[in-house]
Parts: structure tokens; sequence; C-alpha cells
């Protein structure tokens, strides 16, 4: 079972993916450098399908997609925070790295976990606990749930708010 | 029932009255994208099919966070953005050109009262022209370049009044925003609108007004616009004004004339204090630029500080004018000269140094004082250095010194 890897609060996206990786259109090279300057142990500790969990304001800073690109590439499977700055929000919805704002949270390194997008429910089996995501706009749960804005745009070819 | 600006410009475009709270979708007036940013937006435009802009002539590239290439892995996806151009009919500010969104403002591409999209976090700038301005991604970006529309969430709104007649010697636009991001902090406008008001805003220039809603993104605002009152404009314009008893999330008063020179220490914009409290700290980089503070006007400051004079021994002192326009503006009147001749380096008009891709990556250990917005760990390209972000002038000074200075000690 994916285990939660814990972040503070107002971890910008310079921390996520520095600026100085961004300009690529390789995705792998991107995953390679993802927390360097946050957490340089991030990869040896991290398995694939594992989760970030972090407190507030997580993604703040520049607009740069690469940061959740990132995550996604190195595997993370999901991203909980008590609350996400809104273009990194926006933006892991679009290129499809599930994210969901539990302002209530716990978790703790370690804590094993089991998710459920649709219905917003993430169970902690370590400390036996249930938690309740914010719900989403219907429009985003939407372009989740299509594994991000490309297939959306593709399938509906417009957005559909309701 | 009454409104806020942020309201009234998303009515405007949803061609209905809407508040805080309410989604919709509305046509966007205008776009951008950088080296940054517009590589991963046109492989999402391709890949969600599409062929065609939906419209060509509010489709903006600009070759800006890295430019001139510093290798080829960059120079390639500069030449991928030029053949989109070429393909696509869209236009495209290529390097030299300036920081896309002094260059936006420059071309008149955003207007009072527009609703623009930018693929780049300090697009809120353009509330300085009293339009409704957002940060995006890429993919978002890449939907509004195939569909001409945007959805989102009507903000709620701060509305911060700037109270009093004159600023202290050596206070500018800066200085009072970074009061505001202390006082809102890092988080504090997340998803939110933030209005500038009262008779310190109104006084202000463009280009101060821009520094103003700039650093709105340092508060994790979806926008901020300054009331049009006091605006002056090279065209006519319609104001959007808020409603005298439009609905506020909060109010934040500030006695804008009693504000001094302001610092924001490593690593956080919004660990902000007094400049007189940090007179001492020895640096060994100086910058000045970017969209923040890289206007005719922030440079002018410098060189009225440095004319005459050489920057201290040890001491770098790097210059990135925010366009192409500033260049050539600061050139004629002398200021650039000024400006070499005090010892500092001029680089091209673009990010430079502020995004840590190229020209003037600070070495382990060094300190920064910078007129730039963003002082996170590693942000300059270096994770073992530290930032200092304060106003051109507190940066011009400094770099005189050697160590953080006020710009009261030597009063304008």
């Amino acid at each position: 079972m994916p285990i939660a890897h814990t972040y503070g609060n107002n971890i910008d996206t310079d921390r996520i993916i520095p600026g100085k990786y961004t300009k690529t259109l390789d995705i792998a090279s991107l995953a390679a450098h993802v927390m360097e300057d946050l957490d340089p142990d991030f990869h040896k500790k991290f398995q694939v399908g594992d989760m970030i969990v972090a407190g507030d304001n997580f993604g703040c800073g520049s607009s740069r997609e690469q940061a959740p690109v990132a995550l996604k590439a190195a595997g993370v499977s999901v991203v909980i925070a008590r609350f996400f700055a809104r273009i990194f929000f926006r933006n892991a919805i679009n290129i499809g790295l599930p994210v969901l704002e539990i302002p209530d949270h716990d978790i703790e390194t370690g804590d094993l976990l089991a998710v459920d997008l649709a219905s917003g429910i993430v169970e902690n089996k370590t400390k036996n606990k249930t938690y309740n995501a914010t719900k989403m706009p219907k429009v985003m749960l939407a372009i989740m749930q299509e594994g991000g804005l490309v297939n959306y745009l593709q399938k509906h070819k417009d957005y559909i708010l309701e | 029932m009454p409104q806020t600006i942020a309201e009234k410009i998303i009515s405007n475009h949803a061609g209905k009255k809407v508040y805080a709270g309410e989604l919709c979708i509305v046509p966007v007036d205008g776009c951008m994208a950088t080296d940054t940013t517009a590589p991963l937006a046109i492989k999402a435009f391709k890949e969600m099919g599409g062929t065609e802009l939906a419209d060509k002539n509010k489709f903006h590239l600009i070759i800006d966070h890295a430019a001139p290439a510093p290798n080829e892995r960059i120079a390639n996806l500069h030449n991928l953005m030029r053949s989109f151009a070429h393909e696509y009919g869209c236009s495209l500010y290529d390097i030299g050109s300036g920081i896309c969104h002094q260059v936006m403002v420059d071309n008149h591409k955003v207007k009072p009262g527009d609703i623009f999209m930018g693929a780049d976090s300090h697009t809120p700038t353009y509330g300085a022209l009293n339009a409704f301005a957002c940060g995006v991604g890429s993919t978002d970006l890449a939907a509004v370049m195939l569909t001409g529309k945007i959805w989102l969430k009507v903000p709620q709104t701060i509305k911060v009044v700037l109270h009093g007649k004159k600023l202290q010697p050596g206070v500018s636009g800066k200085d009072l925003v970074l009061e505001v991001v202390k006082q809102l902090t890092i988080s504090g406008a997340t998803y939110q609108a933030v209005e500038y008001h009262g008779e310190a805003a109104a006084q202000l220039s463009l280009s101060q007004r821009m520094v103003l809603c700039n650093m709105v993104a340092e508060m994790g605002a979806k926008t901020g616009i300054v009331s049009p009152k006091g605006l002056q404009l090279p065209y006519d314009f319609e104001p959007i004004e808020a409603d005298d008893d439009a609905n506020y999330s909060r109010v934040i008063e500030i006695d804008a004339a009693a504000i001094q020179p302001k610092i924001a220490i490593p690593n956080s914009p919004d660990d902000v204090h007094n400049v007189e409290d940090y007179v001492g700290t020895k640096i060994s980089y100086a910058f000045i630029g970017t969209c923040t503070n890289g206007r005719l006007d922030d440079l002018q400051t410098a060189a009225a500080i440095l004319k005459g004079k050489h920057i201290a021994p040890g001491v770098r002192m790097v210059i990135a004018p925010a366009s192409k326009q500033v260049l050539i503006d600061a050139l004629k009147d002398g200021t650039i000269q000024t400006l070499i001749e005090a010892g500092a380096t001029i680089i091209n008009s673009g990010c430079g140094p502020c995004v840590g891709s190229h020209e003037g990556v600070p070495g382990d250990g060094e300190v920064v004082i910078s007129a730039a917005n963003r002082n996170f760990k590693g942000r300059m390209g270096n994770p073992n250095a530290s930032i200092y972000l304060a106003n051109p002038a507190t940066v011009a000074i400094s770099a005189l010194h050697g160590f953080i200075n006020t710009p009261k000690s030597q009063i304008l």
C-alpha cells in the first residue's frame, strides 16, 4: 500500500522543480530533479505510487506546470494538502495528477493511505482514521476523472459547467 | 447588488451579473506564454487536436525567461516557438524584446476592462491597467488558445486602502506592496482578488501600479486590480470602478505616508521588515530588473543614487531593463551610461537572473540584494545563496556601500 511522505507549509514550485531545469519537454529529466532543493533524499525514500502530503498552500509561486508534471513523472499517485496554491491546483488536475484538499488532516510520514478519488474519502490505515476531501467544482472533478484537460477537451470539445 | 471591480469585469464578459463564488465560462481578450510555459502549452494544444488558434491576434509568444538561449536544449525550444508563431500566425516577441508583462503593456496588448490569461504567475501585473488578469499553467493556456475561453470561479475580493498623500523619501510602490504581502502572508489572498484604493494609490504612476499588482502573486491571489482613479493612459478608456458598498472578504487600511523602506529577508517574500533593521548586512551581488522593478523609473532611481560614484569593491551589480522600450528610453536619457560608469553590468532585456536560468547565478554563501519579487531558496539558481528583496533605491545604495543600507541615508 502506498505511504505518505509529508512536507510542511508553503512549499513553492521553485523547490518542487528549480527554474534551471524547467525549460525542457523531456519529462524524465524533470522527474530526476523533482524536490531536489527541498529534500535531496527524495528519490531514495520514495516508491512509485506513494503520496505527497503537505500543509497549507502547496505549490505556491511560479506558475510552472513542470512542477505537477515532475511529481507525476516521478510516480506520485496523489498529492494531499490542507489547501493548494491556485495555479498549482488547476495545473495538477489539468495534467492528470490527482490532488485532494483535506483541511484538517493529521497525516504523518509513513502512514499507509487508501484514497478514493471519486468520493474524496481518504482512509489512514495507520491511524485508523478517515478524512473527507473538500468537494471540488463538477467541471474540475470531470477533468480529473478524464485524466486531464487534454483528454477532457478531446472528448467534450468545450467546457461543461454543470 | 453592488459589485467589486473583478465582479464587474467578469460580469461584462459573462453576459450576466455574477458575484463571488459563482462559476462561469468567459471569453478571453488576450493570452500569452513564455519560453518556460509555451513549449508545454504548444504540446498540449496539439494533443487537444488544435489545428488553428481561436484568435491568432489574441495570442502572443514571448522569449524572455532564458533569452538568448544559454544552451542547445533551450535553443531548440525557442525554435519550436518561432515555428509555431510562423505556422499559426500569432505574434512572437523574440529575444531582446523584454519581459512578457512589460512587452504586453508597452505594446497595448492588454487594456482596461479586459480579461487576460498569461502562462506566468506574475500576469496579475496588468491589474495596474484596471484589467482582470490571471496567471495560469500551460495546459489551461492551451485550452484558451483552442477555445478562446476559460472557466473560472468569480473570486472574493480583499480591499486594500492606501491612505496618505506623500510617500516617505526613498519609498516606492515596492515598499507598499511588501507591507501588504507581510500583512496578508504568502497564502493570505489565495483564490481571491486584491483591489487597491486610496489617495496614495490614485497618485501612483502606471509603473508603480504595476508593482502593486505584480506582487499579489506573492499573496497567492488570483488577480490584483487598482482602482482606475488617477490612471493615465495614452488612449481613451472606460474605467471600471467598484461600487461603494461592494462586498469584500476583508478590508486592509494602510497609512502609506508612514511606510518606511521595506525588505523581505530569506527565504520568503512575506518575511518583511524595515530596511533599517538590516543595515550593515554584507552583500556581494545587487540585481535590478524583472517584471517587478525593471522599468525606466526604477533604473532612473538607481542612476540618481549612483551618479558620479562607483559600487563598492567586491560587489557586482547586474541590471536587466524590463523591455526593449525601457532600454531605449534609458539609453536616450543617459541612465544606462550613468549605471555603467558606476560599475553596473547591463544585461539583455528579459527575466535574467530572477529565475536562475542564466546571466548571473549567485555562488555558494553569497548574499544578494534584489529588486525582484521572490526569494525562495534556490530561486536564482543556487540553493546555497540568500536573497533579500527591496526597492531599486535600496538595492542601488546597498551596491554603493557593499552592505544593506536604507535609501533614507541619501535623500534624493
